[in-house]
């Protein structure tokens, strides 16, 4: 057991999912040729202003009310000077003292254990644009397209105590986000982004030791690693009578390791001051109860509401809500009149294991809250069996449509015709001699075996349970 | 007298019986700069080709042309005109061309003003002498020896010459109204957040404004008239109505207050200045106005205000000049070093010096010290003004404390040359509306009488100036270049 | 003193500027003749006076949120002293 505690904070970046910029009217859609998305306003030519995207506020304040936080009666942009060729204005508009919103939490939780980490502030900025550095390495390639995404910054305060708590942090963080649908909040494309900062200090000591910040956390995994990296470094370190140096790394996802970026007194001076092109934002209790108002169910509610109105597990719920998009269909295929177990047992097995294995979303599949609900009733209504069930999911899944006409058309009704059955039952008992001994000798496992021949000998069709009645009538049971 | 030399009005009357065109009044402008500006230098470049062509759709019409229509126009260099490249008067800007139009211009082009070219400036628009444009620097048309004033020098001295009907300028500190002194017009730098500034290249944004430079009031408040007005593209720029400048120049200033800070007319100001001053105030006197000193106890601190909060925001906007999206580029070793060739040659003495300051100002420890007590003072320099316009409707003296200076006078010392703001920087600092009328001459230099207002009071502004205008002393034509003193 | 040679040496490398021996002199004398001078500010007590930073109070000046036309990528890219691939060319980041 290590001697010392871990404390982590992190610093989240997410671009939030407005039509046009922050400042200007072009495009953000994700992914468009280089260059084709800019403006002589994002682009910083001379003489150009700056005018606030108003949805860029409210989404900022809707995420603030989702992290709990205060928001600001009066808030402000300052400039955030700094000469890199991915920032056009050589500043970043961002916010300094008057931040949109501040003294929030989220709580999260760890091998069962539930925590409530803090957030210092949520403020509002601009994104900067994208540098490809040539291979040849005598140059780099700047594309502006993303100069002026909005984006909004999420400080923690430093709650975490290790990498598994800053991993679920994040994962939370993600997860309300996604709720709130302020961000799409993808990290492999860019807009959800992770800053951490990590120190460790003697175990009772309560000065906190000297901080590393390590920058381009791209994914869960990756956030994970680093810090328990950067943990093992710092302790290491300390162990050796050394001391740790406040500097800003890089993780090297492919080498799995830390890289010097700057250290403090490289540390930039970034001069900031109130941004005099753009005037104060003031935030009425009008204004702030109609954003409040918009806010939808967030994850934490949702899961409490599962598991009162649907008596589902909090394990099966916590599953549901993970995600928005997975959340909002079992609601709609319970709105459809889906029996919820079932609902739940489907959505939480065949579908997310499916997704899963594909690395896919939901919105890539063809099913709907309709034919799945349609699905759950054919298999309630005895008109197809469980095994069937699987079938139709997953064309459902691939090919969409009706659930009702597709067994029909590929003949997947079950059959529950006792003659027809009854012939197959006598003859999976005759060849099956050992078996009906078995199952006379009160081997249950037996009956399973059976019921399992007659279903393979109707291609999965025949109703299980009369199957199941049919087999017991006729050795006698 | 030169077709460029009458009132609006009058080119107007004649423009509405057809007997004047736009070629014309072209015509009048492109050979006055031809006969006059390889001495003067108030243009950086013309659009001939151009404007010839806007003069004949201008002609095309047979509405009436409205006050504007057809008349050359120069605008000043740090305005962004999709026609002509714009380089704020500096080389770092190279070869830029705008890919769009600033609003006063598309004002214009409404008014159906004729841009002839842009007009010589300091650099960025630092600076009180026209001395620091990064091309060539501008003479006064009364002195050839002498400085126009700045930063606006090309858009004054080339109205002062004739060589168009009027100009554009912006003033940040007194880069209107300075240099409509020392050329014998008049400038009027409007209420902070009046008049659009998008699309002027920024120096310090929360004190430039873009204003007119006209030959006389009447043609200000045409100007005023067409420029001024809330635009959704800029953020600072006020939703308040413009009334009609013109109906304002009524002549009425009988029981007007009038209010002479003891400040602008002490011994940092020249004698001969105040003696004009005084002779001005006497007119407005025997019009009714009753004229009453008063004190703007903190002015002193004011250019010493300005040289911190200018400069830091300037160092901030003038960051963008890095040689990578537009503009001169110095290829280097790696990146930095290309931008520190870059902006180290791109850049002229005063805007490096100006911009080492204000980096200063903001910069970590220094930033309480400097910057943050400089803005402090501006709000007691602002409550200054809201005290005295509690009791009085216009506050009056001079706009600069000397005429003219020689080139060169001041170049050695920056902080002498800053001084020469003394009387305008106050005024921008609390964001007034402030015009510059001559007001005769001293030693045979013009004088200006400033007029400044209450915010958003052009309309009061304009009409004490005009009044004085009407009924005080009237400026002779500059001969040219002036004596050989 | 106000400001050091090596101050104003850092902040010229902060604001990218290169400065020859006699610049460096000259700012260094300057900018003490400038900042001697902004000490008179120092007369003054503004411990519970507010900024200006806004001469004319304001607040929300807010557009809606929609897209408009971007510039074509050539008109991106025309006044830019370099280009490669649709994209603004630069020196390397790091130093070589």
């Amino acid at each position: 057991m290590s001697r010392y505690e871990t404390v982590i904070g992190l610093e989240v970046h997410a671009e939030l999912s407005t039509e046009s910029k922050i400042f200007c009217g072009c495009s953000t859609r994700f992914g468009a040729p280089p260059n084709t998305q800019t403006c002589p306003i994002c682009l910083g030519h001379p003489g150009v202003l700056p005018v606030l995207n108003r949805q860029a506020v409210e989404f900022a304040m809707k995420a603030a009310l989702a992290l709990n936080c205060d928001i600001a009666d009066t808030s402000k942009f300052d400039r955030k000077n700094y000469f890199y060729p991915d920032l056009p204005k050589a500043y970043q508009i961002s916010q300094y003292d008057q931040p949109i919103g501040a003294n929030g939490w989220i709580e999260i939780e760890v091998d069962g254990k539930k925590k409530r980490i803090g957030i210092t502030r949520v403020h509002l900025e601009e994104d900067a644009g994208k540098l490809n550095h040539s291979e040849n390495g005598d140059g780099s390639l700047v594309d502006y397209n993303r100069v002026g995404v909005p984006l909004i910054e999420i400080v923690s305060e430093p709650d975490m105590r290790s990498p598994q708590e800053g991993r679920a942090y994040l994962e939370k963080l993600k997860q309300i986000l996604q709720y709130t649908g302020v961000s799409d909040v993808k990290m492999e494309e860019g807009s959800l982004r992770c800053d951490a900062n990590i120190s460790l200090r003697p175990k009772e000591q309560e000065a906190f030791g000297t901080k590393t910040e390590m920058k381009n956390l791209n994914s869960f995994r990756n956030v994970e690693r680093a810090l328990e990296y950067e943990q093992k470094r710092q302790a290491d370190v300390l162990d050796e009578g050394g001391t740790i140096v406040q500097q800003t790394m890089r993780w090297l996802e492919n080498e799995n390791r830390t890289k010097v970026m700057r250290s403090k007194e490289e540390a930039h001076d970034y001069r900031y001051f109130p941004e005099p092109d753009l005037v104060q934002l003031k935030i009425d209790e009008g204004w702030k109860k109609k954003v409040q108002a918009s806010l939808p169910e967030l994850p934490d509610a949702r899961r409490e509401r599962y598991m009162g109105e649907y008596g589902l597990s909090a394990y099966d719920a916590g599953l549901l809500t993970a995600s928005k998009p997975i959340a909002d269909f079992f609601d709609q295929v319970a709105a459809e009149g889906a029996d919820t177990k079932a609902a739940t047992n489907w959505i939480t097995g065949e579908l997310l294991g499916y997704l899963n294995t594909r690395d896919q979303e939901l919105s890539d599949t063809q099913i709907t809250p309709k034919s799945l609900a349609g699905m759950i009733g054919l298999i309630e209504k005895g008109t197809i069996s469980n095994t069937i069930g699987k079938k139709v999911f997953k064309e459902l899944l691939e090919k969409g449509g009706d659930p009702g006409e597709m067994v029909e058309e590929k003949g997947w009704v079950q059959i529950s015709d006792e003659g027809k059955l009854k012939e197959i039952v006598t003859e999976v008992v005759s060849a099956n001699p050992q078996s009906v001994t078995d199952l006379k000798n009160g081997k249950d496992r037996a009956l399973g075996f059976l019921v399992g021949q007659v279903m393979k000998a109707t291609k999965g069709k025949a109703n299980p349970k009369l199957v199941n009645q049919l087999i017991r009538e006729h050795i006698g049971l | 007298m030169s077709l460029l030399k009458q009132s609006l009005n009058e080119i107007h009357k004649r423009r509405k019986s057809r007997e004047l065109s736009a070629q014309d009044l072209l015509d009048a402008s492109l050979s006055r700069i031809r006969e006059t500006d390889d001495r003067i230098g108030a243009f950086l470049k013309l659009d001939e080709e151009g404007a010839r062509k806007r003069a004949e759709r201008i002609d095309e019409g047979d509405e009436d042309p409205g006050l504007l229509a057809g008349l050359p126009v120069g605008i000043k260099d740090n305005i962004s005109t999709k026609a002509l490249s714009t380089t704020a008067g500096s080389r770092i800007l190279g070869d830029y061309a705008p890919l769009y139009d600033a609003t006063v211009m598309e004002k214009l082009e409404h008014s159906r003003a004729n841009m002839v070219g842009k007009t010589n400036m300091d650099e960025f628009g630092m600076g009180s002498s026209n001395e620091n444009s990064g091309f060539h620097p501008v003479r006064n048309p009364w002195d050839f020896d002498r400085v126009p004033g700045g930063s606006s020098g090309g858009s004054a001295a080339a109205v002062a010459a004739g060589q168009v009907s009027f100009a554009l300028g912006s003033d940040t500190g007194g880069s209107i109204r300075q240099p409509a002194a020392f050329c014998g017009v008049v400038g009027m730098k409007p209420t902070y957040s009046r008049v659009s500034r998008f699309g002027l290249v920024a120096f310090a944004s929360s004190l430039d404004q873009i204003g007119p430079l006209t030959r006389n009031v009447e043609d200000a408040a045409v100007v005023m008239q067409s420029i001024a007005g809330f635009d959704a593209k800029d953020s600072t720029s006020a939703d308040v109505e413009v009334p009609d400048y013109l109906s304002a120049l009524n002549g009425e200033v009988k029981g007007l207050k009038v209010a002479v800070p003891r400040e602008m007319m002490g011994e940092g100001v020249d004698a001969g200045v105040r003696e004009k001053i005084r002779q001005a105030l006497k007119v407005l006197e025997d019009l009714g106005a009753v004229v009453e000193e008063v004190s703007l106890p903190h002015s002193e601190y004011a250019v010493a205000t300005y040289y911190l909060l200018a400069p830091a925001e300037a160092s901030s906007n003038l960051a963008r000049y890095d040689g990578v999206r537009y503009g001169a580029r110095v290829e280097g070793d790696n990146l930095v070093d290309m931008y520190n060739r870059t902006r180290s040659s791109g850049f002229g003495p005063e805007v490096k010096r100006r911009i080492m300051l204000g980096t200063y100002a903001l910069s970590s420890g220094y930033y309480d010290a400097y910057y943050l007590k400089a803005q402090k003072v501006r709000t007691l320099i602002r409550r200054d003004y809201e005290e005295i316009f509690q009791s009085y409707d216009v506050v009056v003296g001079p706009t600069a404390p000397t005429t003219a200076f020689r080139i060169g006078e001041k170049t050695e010392d920056p902080l002498t040359m800053y001084l020469n703001d003394i009387c305008t920087i106050p005024v921008s600092l609390a964001g007034l509306p402030a015009v510059s009328v001559p007001c005769g001459l001293s030693d045979g230099l013009p004088v200006g009488l400033q007029i400044i207002g209450k915010p958003f009071d052009e309309s009061g502004v304009l009409k004490v100036a005009h009044a004085y205008e009407q009924n005080g002393e009237r400026l002779p034509e500059p001969r040219i270049g002036g004596d050989a003193r | 003193m106000a400001i050091s040679r090596e101050q104003v040496e850092h902040v010229a490398r902060l604001a990218r500027l290169d400065l020859t021996e006699e610049e460096a002199r000259l700012y260094t004398e300057q900018l003490n003749d400038i900042l001697g001078f902004a000490e008179k500010l120092n007369e003054l007590d503004t411990k519970d006076i507010e900024p200006t930073s806004h001469v004319r109070p304001m607040a929300n000046a807010l557009r809606e949120d929609e897209a408009r036309p971007s510039l074509s990528r050539e008109q991106a890219l025309a006044n830019a002293p370099e280009s490669r691939d649709g994209m603004f060319e630069v020196p390397a980041v790091f130093e070589k």
